[in-house]
């Protein structure tokens, strides 16, 4: 499954994927189902095996700006390993979505209780926001917008 | 090659607020075939002439996707069906897709950066016996920016597509367009990857593309630097020891990165 191959568990070590697919579950999303809410407790994180997440942040007055889309691989959610654990974001699904939940606080546990596999899940963990930062950055260049700003 | 060739313009389609797309057939004799990848400069009369890519190639037609961002290039967006322009080319080299035979084809694209992919996705598809799996990425600013949207290709070649920056009626993908790698589907080691978009976006992709363990002899990338007179002689393309209108505009990764990493060049 190309969800295994490559995406966050593909960058874990066999051993470590197992050890962290023992917490999963089965999750299905119909379309437009909200997943999360900005500011909301980050008490779980999915792994999404199919499907599109639009991650999305409210502005007063509009309909939520949809900053980025997440998809087959990818890793919903990173508030939960980090305190305050609250959502920064809000998540939607664009499409129907199905996936692997956990719970964050056994995950946390283990983590903390087995360093080697604390490092692992941390490690993929911070290259995922590195990856998600990178890609926001070159992003806030407006690579496509008119040479110089403005218009012609 | 060095004297423009009147070409008519017999169609004129504008793609997007600041990008349309221009067919050209010679007044007279044509010039030799173009290949996907090559470029051609094209004359504004009275205005000054700039490098196009070729988008189609069909037999002596050309046809060229203009994007407005001064005087050469406003003047092409605006031509009138009718009115003749000077051509000169073919220049530079193209993708040379046929050694990428037996392999995944990745081609990423972004902003006008897919205009030099289009006839090499063509190819691509007319002979798909020659390749394994085709994937089309393409990367956006807005949705309203997208070129070529509902030409029957991207349907067939499976486009993926995502956007910068989105309003609410959309409901596709939104992020860099090197997410769309993750999800493509393709072998790293037995794949050739094509790209071509900004700078910026070429360096993000390529590298991604090495990453997942793509070879870096097999990425092909397409290099802009101001382009005069087309033929290596005038210097103004110059990138380190290459002149691009000779030596490119596409070049091989192993030999462009390092030139991209240099400041100066
Ligand atoms: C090999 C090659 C193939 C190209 N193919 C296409 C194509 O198919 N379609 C297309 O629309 N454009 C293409 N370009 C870019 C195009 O040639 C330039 O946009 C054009 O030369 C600008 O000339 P101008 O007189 O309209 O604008 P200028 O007055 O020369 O410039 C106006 C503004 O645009 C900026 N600018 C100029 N050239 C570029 C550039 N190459 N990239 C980004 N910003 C630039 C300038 O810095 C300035 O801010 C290609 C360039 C090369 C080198």
């Amino acid at each position: 499954m190309s969800v295994v191959r490559h995406g966050f568990l593909g960058a874990l070590a066999p051993g470590h994927r197992d050890r962290l697919l023992t917490f999963a579950r089965e999750a299905c999303f119909p379309a437009e189902t909200r997943v999360f809410e900005e500011a909301g407790a980050a008490d779980r994180f999915w792994l999404i095996r199919s499907g599109l997440v639009a991650l999305d942040i409210h502005v007063p007055g509009r309909r939520a700006a949809v900053v980025e889309t997440l998809g087959e691989g990818d890793l919903l959610g990173w508030s939960w390993m980090f305190e305050p654990y609250r959502w920064h974001l809000g998540a939607r699904c664009h499409a129907a979505v199905t996936a692997y939940e956990f719970d964050a606080e056994p995950v946390r546990l283990a983590c903390a209780e087995d360093p080697a596999f604390g490092l692992a899940v941390t490690r993929c963990v911070a290259e995922v926001i590195a990856r998600r930062l990178k890609a926001t950055r070159t992003r806030l260049l407006d690579l496509y917008g008119f040479p110089g700003g403005g218009t012609p | 090659m060095t004297v423009p060739v009147p070409y008519r313009v017999v169609a004129h389609r504008v793609d997007t607020p600041d990008t349309a797309t221009i067919v050209l057939e010679p007044a007279d004799a044509a010039l030799p075939p173009f290949a996907p990848g090559q470029f051609a400069m094209v004359y504004a009369f009275g205005v000054g002439d700039i490098p196009l890519s070729v988008c189609d190639i069909d037999g002596p037609r050309l046809a060229h996707t203009v994007r407005t961002v001064g005087a050469v290039s406003g003047a092409l967006h605006d031509v009138r069906i009718g009115r003749t322009v000077g051509v000169r080319g073919p220049f530079g080299t193209g993708w040379e897709l046929s050694e990428a035979e037996g392999r995944d084809l990745v081609v990423v694209a972004g902003g006008i950066g897919l205009a030099p992919l289009r006839p090499l996705v063509l190819a691509a598809l007319a002979t798909p016996e020659r390749y394994r799996r085709l994937n089309v990425l393409i990367g956006g600013r807005t949705p309203d920016d997208l070129l070529y949207c509902g030409e029957p290709w991207q349907a067939a070649a499976g486009v993926r597509v995502t956007v910068d920056r989105a309003g609410p009626a959309w409901t596709g993908e939104v992020g860099l367009v090197t997410t769309l790698i993750d999800r493509a589907d393709f072998e790293p080691p037995r794949t050739a990857a094509f790209i071509c978009g900004p700078e910026p976006m070429i360096r993000a992709t390529a590298a991604d593309l090495v990453h997942r363990g793509v070879d870096p002899d097999r990425i092909r990338v397409s290099l802009e630097r101001t382009m005069h007179c087309g033929t290596g002689h005038c210097g103004h393309c110059q990138l380190g020891p290459l002149l691009l209108c000779r030596d490119g505009p596409v070049v091989g990764w192993t030999r462009a990165e390092p030139l991209l990493m240099v400041r100066e060049l």
